[in-house]
Formats: structure tokens, sequence, C-alpha cells
């Protein structure tokens, strides 16, 4: 086998270099690139009792390497991914598939056991991109250490016959047969105009015996190398992703302005580690809100700007101001400080029946809507005596306009006229059950809410600085003034740095293997009969589709030919003409004397020229195996 | 007047020129394929039975000739003895699929079809530029009133979108009009135009803090490129898959269909061999448009591939994690799946060619999906349409 490919690849290069690798071994066959014979049949059903259990892996691995298998798999994996944006997911909203699975309660238990609702980390998902990444693997690995052998190779010898290729040419010369080729080879070996020492094309000239000289040439090994980058870049992607996951926390504090959190477990409000992360690596910083700045557009409201100051003591350390945006995180103790959210926290202080202050301190309220009508919850369970708990549950309106029908509503996101609106509940806020509560939400098991007489529940309405006793004898609530807070975001994940270097690695690689022309081309001189003008004919041959490749073969031909092609087709190999090879241009100059050849390559070939042509190439090939 | 009402305007006016270019592609397209069908009706005169099967044969006898004469033409004198020569090898190569062969997409006057109308060409190409330039400048214009790049809504994605899938198509067009392309993309064109105008249209205003970054311009316009040069691959593959099914006289109209045959001998004058495809005669080889598709789809398959990677640097600056399958995620995924799928199915033994065509038709249509669907129907962290 003369260079390791998948099983069913399509290519011409393989084909012909199994060709011509079988020519250098035995006699030549007639047509160099006949039709390729048929790939290394997986064995027959048939044949397969006779290959045992060793003979069955090594079936099903060729089987997994193969190029219909690849394809398979991935137009699986396209198939696979979609149910992920049409059902609700766990991973991203956990509220939408209970929405869902209460919606549907026949449908919805089987497409949960099937885990539609955690497609991406399902055994299916898994099993399809595991597989995928093995099949990869087994089919680049033994690629990348043949190419990695080739990269010192040399180019295929020189077809015996030339017409059957892509691209065509050919002409006569005045020259002779020796001159022409140390032309052509000088020619292909000029390398780039714009990179002058970088060599296009490798290039071997032969004496093929009997006068006739031949030069084969080709180019093109970044096409491959790109191929292979771009695939071990996927693998490395893969690897990179799943150790983040790993090794990653992520945790989220909300701030309040003119407060801090210290870089630690406990002081998030939720925290999410991987499997590896090791708590005690946390960095011990401290970062408290200093303001926050919003803008939004006079007349849709909508967002425009947000800024979070904010100041940094990293340990040991002195404090610095920082700003936080959207688009702009914070680097903190190795982790990214996103500003994820937003919003008014009122100062609220309530004092209980006693007349003792039972809570003081700033709710953060969610906004709700565009203009940031905010609902909170307020927990007193620090009253004196026996006196019930006290909950307040409400909205806070930043700038709040009266509705004819007696209600409230925002207008603005902006805090121009708050108005706190508050229901108010008592008895038991269930803070000691043992069961984790939801701060913004009062569980109202135990409550009972306070009614006035005619038995409406009561609303109580306050701006800042009003102090407003609360119903049934519990006291008084102020509200005297706003702060804002910022919902921040922690990330760490150590392999962001892995996974974009390969991200650019696959790019880059992907763009070398698809640009990247990869060509041979053949040319060869036989001295004309009885003494005539020397017969050139050429060939190319490309990987994929190539538009480039008649031009530069013309472009040789020109170059070494001069005066453009004799009238009339050459008599030993009739070019084919079709519609996509014309001739080279005619050219009005004189033929060129051949060229001087000054470059140490050119004295190589000449050396390498000076073997027999009949004595077999020892030269093990790319990938040759004996 | 507003600078953001000229943009608008102008983009109407694009859409206007870019009407009457339609309509001159189509005049072309129309005698193409008047020439096509006129001739062999004359080669059809000389039968005594114009049977169904009689009737494909001859068309296809008609697309050998016209090949032959094609060949001639495009060697030109120099090599006019080799004329029936080179047509045998071009048949050789056509006839084995998997061979390369050199494409000749770039092509001379020399192959311009038969039977074209010069003036309807020259019609279409110099509107074509005249909306590629209005369209150009209202997008400018856009930007301007904004005060920001002009890719952060549906409306704005899809002006760009038409702006470089006209703009691929001019680049195409450069030297050989192919007026079925013609038609296919400027029907496109004017179509997302209207809709966009009609439906997608938002005040130019600025945007919400998560699309204020230069991201906006790289990951939006490269996916905005992508999408338009896929626009044209995808066209490219239709005539493939037209053309080859003509070259190799294949239609499901000819075999009756089990139980409505009825239907399919109404359409019989549709099959694809028959006279009213004579145009497809005139369009490049199957052989050579699947080159064509290849290396838009892969320019494209690039570009795709950056807008993933450019998305995720994005995401995990605006959002805090680089991916998160998110409904736009996902279609973005899966069409990059699919394209790369395509490309494996290209080196794969026994699935070029046709087959090779039909992985684009899904791959367009998971990109054509990912747009629309995801951006109007679906909620997502993409819901910046703006509607
Ligand atoms: C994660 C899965 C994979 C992805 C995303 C992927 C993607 C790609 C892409 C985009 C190309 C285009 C580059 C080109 O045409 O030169 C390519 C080429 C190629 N892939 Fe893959 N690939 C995957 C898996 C595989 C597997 C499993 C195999 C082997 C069985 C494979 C073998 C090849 C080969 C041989 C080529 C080069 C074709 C040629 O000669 O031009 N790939 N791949």
């Amino acid at each position: 086998m003369a260079r390791y490919r998948p099983e069913g690849l399509q290519d011409a290069f393989a084909e012909t270099d199994r060709t011509s690798a079988a020519q250098t071994e035995t006699v030549p066959p007639a047509d160099a690139t006949a039709a390729p014979s048929e790939p290394l049949a997986p064995s027959a059903p048939v044949a397969v009792p006779a290959i045992g259990f060793v003979g069955w892996l090594r079936w099903a691995w060729r089987q997994l390497t193969s190029m219909r298998v690849a394809l398979l798999l991935l137009m699986l994996l396209a198939v696979a991914a979609v149910p992920g944006a049409v059902l609700p997911q766990r991973a991203q909203d956990p509220a939408k598939v209970a929405t869902y699975l209460s919606n549907h309660p026949t449908s919805g238990p089987w497409l949960d056991r099937l885990q539609m609702f955690n497609v991406y980390s399902s055994f299916w998902f898994s099993a399809i991109y595991l597989l995928l990444f093995v099949s990869l693997v087994g089919c680049i690995l033994p690629r990348t250490k043949v190419h990695l052998g080739g990269v010192r190779g040399r180019p295929p010898r020189t077809p015996r016959r030339l017409d059957r290729f892509p691209a065509q040419g050919g002409g006569t010369s005045t020259e002779p047969p020796e001159q022409v080729a140390t032309a052509a080879a000088a020619h292909l070996r000029r390398g780039w105009a714009w990179l002058p020492f970088v060599r296009t094309y490798r290039v071997d000239v032969h004496d093929e015996g009997a006068g006739t000289w031949s030069v084969s040439a080709e180019r093109g090994y970044l096409r491959e190398t790109g191929n292979l980058l771009f695939h071990l870049a996927l693998v490395g992607l893969l690897v990179s992703i799943a150790s983040g996951q790993m090794l990653h926390y992520r945790g989220q504090a909300i701030v309040v302005q003119g407060h801090g959190f210290a870089n630690a477990v406990t002081e998030y409000d939720t925290f999410e580690q991987g499997t590896l992360f090791r708590a005690s690596t946390l960095v011990p910083f401290t970062l408290s809100l200093d303001g926050l700045d919003s803008r939004f557009d006079s007349t849709t409201l909508e967002a425009r700007d947000f800024t979070a100051h904010v100041t940094l003591t990293n340990p040991g350390a002195r404090p610095e101001q920082k700003t936080i945006k959207v688009n702009h995180p914070l680097d903190a103790g190795g982790a990214h400080v996103y500003l994820q959210g937003n919003g008014y926290a009122p100062q609220i202080d309530v004092t209980d029946a006693s007349g003792k202050l039972a809570f003081s301190g700033s709710v953060p309220f969610l906004p709700q809507d565009n203009v940031y009508t905010s609902k909170g919850v307020v927990k007193v369970p620090d009253v004196s005596g026996t006196q019930d708990q006290v909950g307040l549950v409400g909205f806070l309106l930043p700038t709040a306009q009266k509705l004819p029908i007696g209600a409230y509503r925002s207008i603005d996101p902006q805090p121009k006229d708050p108005l706190l609106v508050l229901s108010v509940w008592h008895g038991n806020l269930g803070l000691d059950t043992g069961v984790p509560q939801n701060v913004y939400e009062l569980d109202e098991a135990r409550m009972k809410q306070s009614v006035d007489a005619s038995g409406q529940p009561v609303t109580l309405y306050l701006k800042p600085g009003q102090t407003v006793q609360l119903p049934d004898g519990l006291g008084a609530v102020t509200f005297h003034g706003l702060d804002r807070y910022a919902a921040l975001d922690l990330r760490h994940d150590p392999t962001l740095g892995w996974v974009l270097v390969f991200a650019i690695c696959a790019l880059a690689g992907l763009a070398a293997s698809l640009f990247a022309p990869r060509r041979r081309l053949f040319v060869r001189a036989v001295p004309g009969a009885d003494g005539g003008p020397t017969v050139v004919t050429a060939a190319g041959l490309a990987r994929g589709d190539d538009v480039g490749l008649q031009g530069e073969l013309d472009r040789t031909l020109e170059a070494v030919l001069g005066q453009g092609p004799a009238a009339g087709p050459p008599p030993a190999a009739p070019p084919a003409a079709g519609r996509q090879t014309p001739q080279p241009a005619a050219r009005p100059a004189p033929a060129r004397a051949p060229r001087p050849v000054a470059r140490p390559g050119a004295r190589t070939a000449a050396r390498r020229d000076g073997r027999p042509d009949a004595a077999p190439d020892a030269r093990p090939r790319p990938g040759e195996r004996t | 007047m507003s600078t953001g009402n000229l943009s608008t305007l102008l983009v109407w006016a694009a859409a206007t020129a870019f009407t009457i270019a339609l309509v001159a592609y189509a005049v072309d397209l129309a005698r193409i394929a008047d020439r096509a069908g006129r001739r062999s009706a004359v080669a059809a005169a000389g039968r005594a039975q114009v049977a169904d099967d009689a009737a494909v044969a001859d068309d296809r006898a008609d697309v050998e000739a016209q090949d032959r004469v094609a060949v001639g033409a495009g060697v030109g004198a120099s090599a006019a003895g080799a004329a029936s020569g080179g047509a045998r090898v071009a048949a050789d190569v056509g006839a084995r699929p998997g061979s390369p062969t050199t494409s000749a997409i770039a092509g001379s006057s020399a192959q311009a079809a038969a039977g074209r109308s010069a003036k309807a060409e020259g019609i279409a190409r110099s509107t074509t530029y005249l909306g590629i330039a209005l369209l150009l400048a209202g997008i400018v214009l856009r930007g301007v009133a904004a005060g920001r790049w002009p890719t952060a809504n549906m409306y704005e994605f899809t002006l760009v979108g038409v702006f470089v899938a006209t703009t691929a198509l001019a680049i195409v067009q450069r030297r050989r009009v192919i007026a079925f392309l013609g038609v296919v993309v400027m029907a496109f064109a004017v179509l997302a135009l209207v809709l966009a105008l009609n439906k997608l249209y938002v005040q130019a205003e600025a945007t919400q803090p998560a699309l204020k970054s230069y991201w906006l311009v790289i990951h939006v316009g490269v996916a905005i490129t992508a999408t338009g040069i896929f626009t044209v691959g995808f066209a490219a593959a239709v005539l493939q898959v037209m053309r080859d099914a003509r070259e190799t006289g294949r239609s499901h109209l000819v075999t009756p269909w089990r139980s409505v045959d009825g239907l399919r001998r109404a359409l019989t004058g549709w099959r694809i061999t028959g006279r009213r495809f004579g145009w497809l005669d005139q369009v490049p080889t199957a052989r050579d448009l699947e080159a064509l598709s290849f290396r838009l789809n892969a320019v494209g398959f690039v570009l795709w591939t950056f807008t993933l990677i450019a998305g995720s640097i994005w995401a995990e600056h605006a959002w805090g994690r680089y991916w998160g399958w998110d409904p736009k995620e996902i279609g973005t995924f899966v069409a990059w799946v699919v394209y790369a799928a395509y490309l494996h199915a290209r080196t794969t033994r026994g699935w070029t060619g046709r087959k090779a065509a039909y992985f684009v038709y899904v791959g367009y249509a998971v990109v054509l999906m990912n747009f629309t669907v995801i951006n109007l129907v679906v909620t997502g962290k993409h819901s910046y349409s703006g509607i």
C-alpha cells in the first residue's frame, strides 16, 4: 500500500500513487492511470467464519474508520442535535422543561426517558460524537504518520501514458530532450514570485533511456498537512472542552451598592463546579460595588449601556478601581466576572409591634420588564416576643404613574419617582424548616395575608422617606431610598486558551486543506523521428477541483517551448485537446536557449539522472511498506 | 428627509433594479429555451412518430450534437483536427463521474449559450451592478443613521446578505452569463428585499448593550457573507442536478407513477429531458457546475467555521460562556456539520455528483431555517430581530 487512506476515500492522488508504485515494482501496466482497482474490499460476509474474533475486530475497526461511516456519523450528529433546538433543555431552562412536562403528561415522560430534555449529555448524542472521534483518530493517526514520512518524499515517476490526465498539453521544440527537461525542471523549481526562497514544486528529472527525458513535479504537501492539522485540532478541541467541564467553576452573586463579597464558595448565591475543581484553589479576592450607571434610549426605553464601578482587592494588593460592562468582563483571581444583570434594592426598615428595629437593609428586587417593574420580598423573622413573623411582598416602580383605575404602573426604567407597592403577610416564614428557600419568594403555606375591614387585601404605598404603619398592629415599615445592585457571574475555566488555540488551528488547517492546491505535473520530451524536432507532452493532475491546473501546465509549457506549440499534434501522443485544454498561446518570441542551470537543486537532479533508468527504484516511497 | 428614510428609499430602488435584472435574465433564459426548443422541434420533424420516449432520445441526441459544437468552438482553429477526439475525452470524463477534470467555469465568450440575447444580458448585467451600488449606499446610510455597524437586526442582516449574494453572482457572471443562475439569485434577492422592507423593517437606532462590540462587525458580517455565498453555491447545485438529469436522461416523468399517473401525464411537458428545458444544454456541464458549487461552498464553509469560532469568542465575552446550546448555536452547529458531511461526501466513493448536491440542499435549508425560524419562532439569546 503506497499511502494510507481510509476505506472508501476517493482520491485521484492516492489512486495514481498506487499504480505508479506498482509500476516501479513490476512491469509497467499499459495504462498507468487506468480506472482505479477496487478498494481493499472488506471481507465479504461469506468469509467471515474464517476470520475469527480478531478478524472481526479488524473488520469492525476498518468499517468504523471508513469514509462512509464518517459520513454517516456526521449526518447522524447533525440530526441528533436538532431536538435540542425544538424541545426545552434542562441545562438551559429547567422551568420550561417542567412546564412542558405538565402540559404533556403522556408524551412528556417518554421523551424524558429518551433524554430528550438533556440532549447534549444524553447517551445517544455522546455515543455518536464519541464514535465519530474514535473514527477520526483511527483515520487520521495513520495518515499523519504516513504524511510525516512523506514530507521528504519525492514526486512519483512520470507515468508511461500522459493522455489520460485531466490537464494536457504538448508541442515541439528544437532543443534536445535533455535541455527541454532541464528547462522544465528549472521553471518548476522557481518558487513563488513573492516568496522567492520557498520552492513551489519538488521536481525530479528522469532519463528514461533512448534519448527520452521526463520531469515529474509535485506540490501541495500543505494541503494534506492542513487537513491533518484540522482533524487533529478537532480532537484537541474536544479534549479541551471536556477538561474545561471538569476544571471549571461558576458562581453567581448579587452585590448591592456599597457592599462587597469575598471569593469563597459560601459567599455565592449559587455555585457550581466541575468534578476536578477544588474549592481551596479559589483566590480570596474581594469585590465591592461602588455604583452602577445605566442609560436607556429616551423614546424606546431600550437599554443602551450598563457600567458597574467596582473596587477589586486582590490578596496582598492595594484596592483597585475597575469597571465591568456587558461585553467587557473583569479578570479577577483567574476568573472572569460578568455583569449579568442589575436592578434596584430599596432600603427598607421594619420595626415590630414593640417598636424594636426588626429589619434594616437593602433588598434586591428583580426587574420583570423593560421599565424595571421589579418584584421582591422582605422577610422579617426576628420580631420580638410572640409576635407573628412578617413578610412583605410587592413591587417597586422606578417611575410610577397613576392609572385612572387607581392602580400604578412604571413608565421609565430610571428612578425618577419611585413607589413601593406592598402587601403584608404574617405567620411563620418557614425559615427554620431546614428546606432551602428562594429569597425572592414568600412561602405562603403558614402565612396569612392582612386584609382590611371589607376583607380586601391591604396594599401599602410608599415613597422614599415615608413610613407607614403595618396592619394588624404588626409594626411599621420605612422606605428610605433606592440602592442599585449588580448581578455578577463569575466563571473560571483554565482551558479557555487551549480551546481558542485549537479552534484557530482548525480554521487555519481547514483553509489550507481547502485552498492550497495539490498538483502533479509531468513533462516528457522524446527525440523527434528522423532528427525532427523534439516532441514534448505534458500532463497535470490535481486533488479535488482545481481551476488553475491547466493554466499552470500551459505556463510551464510556454516557458519551456517558448515559441509555442508546433502545428499539428505530436505523433507519439496526440494531445487530447478537449475544450478544457487550450494550447499554450503562440508567442512571437524566438526559441529560447535553454536556461543555464545554476541552482543547487538542479545539480542534484542531474546527478540522480545519471542512474540507469532500468534499475529498480530503490528509494523508499512515502508510506511504502515492504 | 432623514438619513434613515433615504436609506430605505435606496433599498427600494435597489429592489427595483434587481427586478429589472430578473426580468432581463428571464428574457435571456426564455430566448435560449426558445432557440433550444425550436432546434429540437426541427430535429423531431423528421420522425414519423413523436412518442414520449422517442422525444426523450431525440433531445439527448440534440444534447450530444451541441456538446460537440461547443467543444469545437472552444478549442478553436488550432485544434480543430482534434475536436472529435476532444469530444470523446469530454464524454469519457463525463461518463466517469468521479474522475477529475479541469473545470472551465471561468469560460470564454465562445462558450456562451446559443440563442442568448446579448441585449438582455447587457441590461441584466448593468442593472445588477446598479442594484448592488444602490443597495450598498442604502446599507451605508443605514449604518450612518443608526450610528453603528448595520448588522444588528434581521432587516439589516437581510440587506447585507442580499448584497453579498448579488455581488457573488456578479463575480461568477463576470465573463459568462449563466441566465438561470441570474434568475435564481435575482428572484431570491428581490423576494428577500421586499420581505425585509415589509416584514422585518425596524427603525434605525442604536443597539442593546450586548450587541455593542466589534464582534458585531466580525461575527455577523462574516456570517452574512457566508450565507450570501452559500446562496449562490446552492443555486449552482440546483442547476447541477437539473443539468445532470438532462445529461443522463433521467426524468421521473417518463416512468409511470403507480396511482397518480394522470398527473404525471399532465406534467410530461415539464420533464427535464423535454423541450421546455432545452436551455439546460446551454449551461455548463453538471461536472463543471458541481465544481463551481463546491468552490463556493468551500469558501462559505471556511467563513461559516470562522463565524462559529467568532460567535463563541463573543459569547464568552457577552454571556459568560463560549458555548451553551442556545437555539442559534444549535442551528449554526447543525449547518456546519451538514456542510462538513458535504465535503466528506465529495471525497467518498459513490457519494459525489448528484448525491453531494443533496447535501448542499440540506445544508442550505438549515442555514435558512437558522436565520428565519430560529430568529422569529424560537426564543433564545439571539432573538435580536427587533420584531
Ligand atoms: C468531527 C468529525 C469530522 C469533521 C467535523 C470533519 C471535517 C472535515 C472537513 C471540514 C474536511 C474538509 C477539508 C477538505 O476537504 O480537505 C474534511 C476532510 C477530510 N476528512 Fe474529515 N471530519 C471529521 C471526521 C473525519 C473522519 C472520522 C474521517 C475518517 C474516516 C475523516 C476523513 C477526512 C478526509 C480523508 C478528508 C480529506 C478529504 C480530501 O482528501 O480532500 N474526517 N473533514
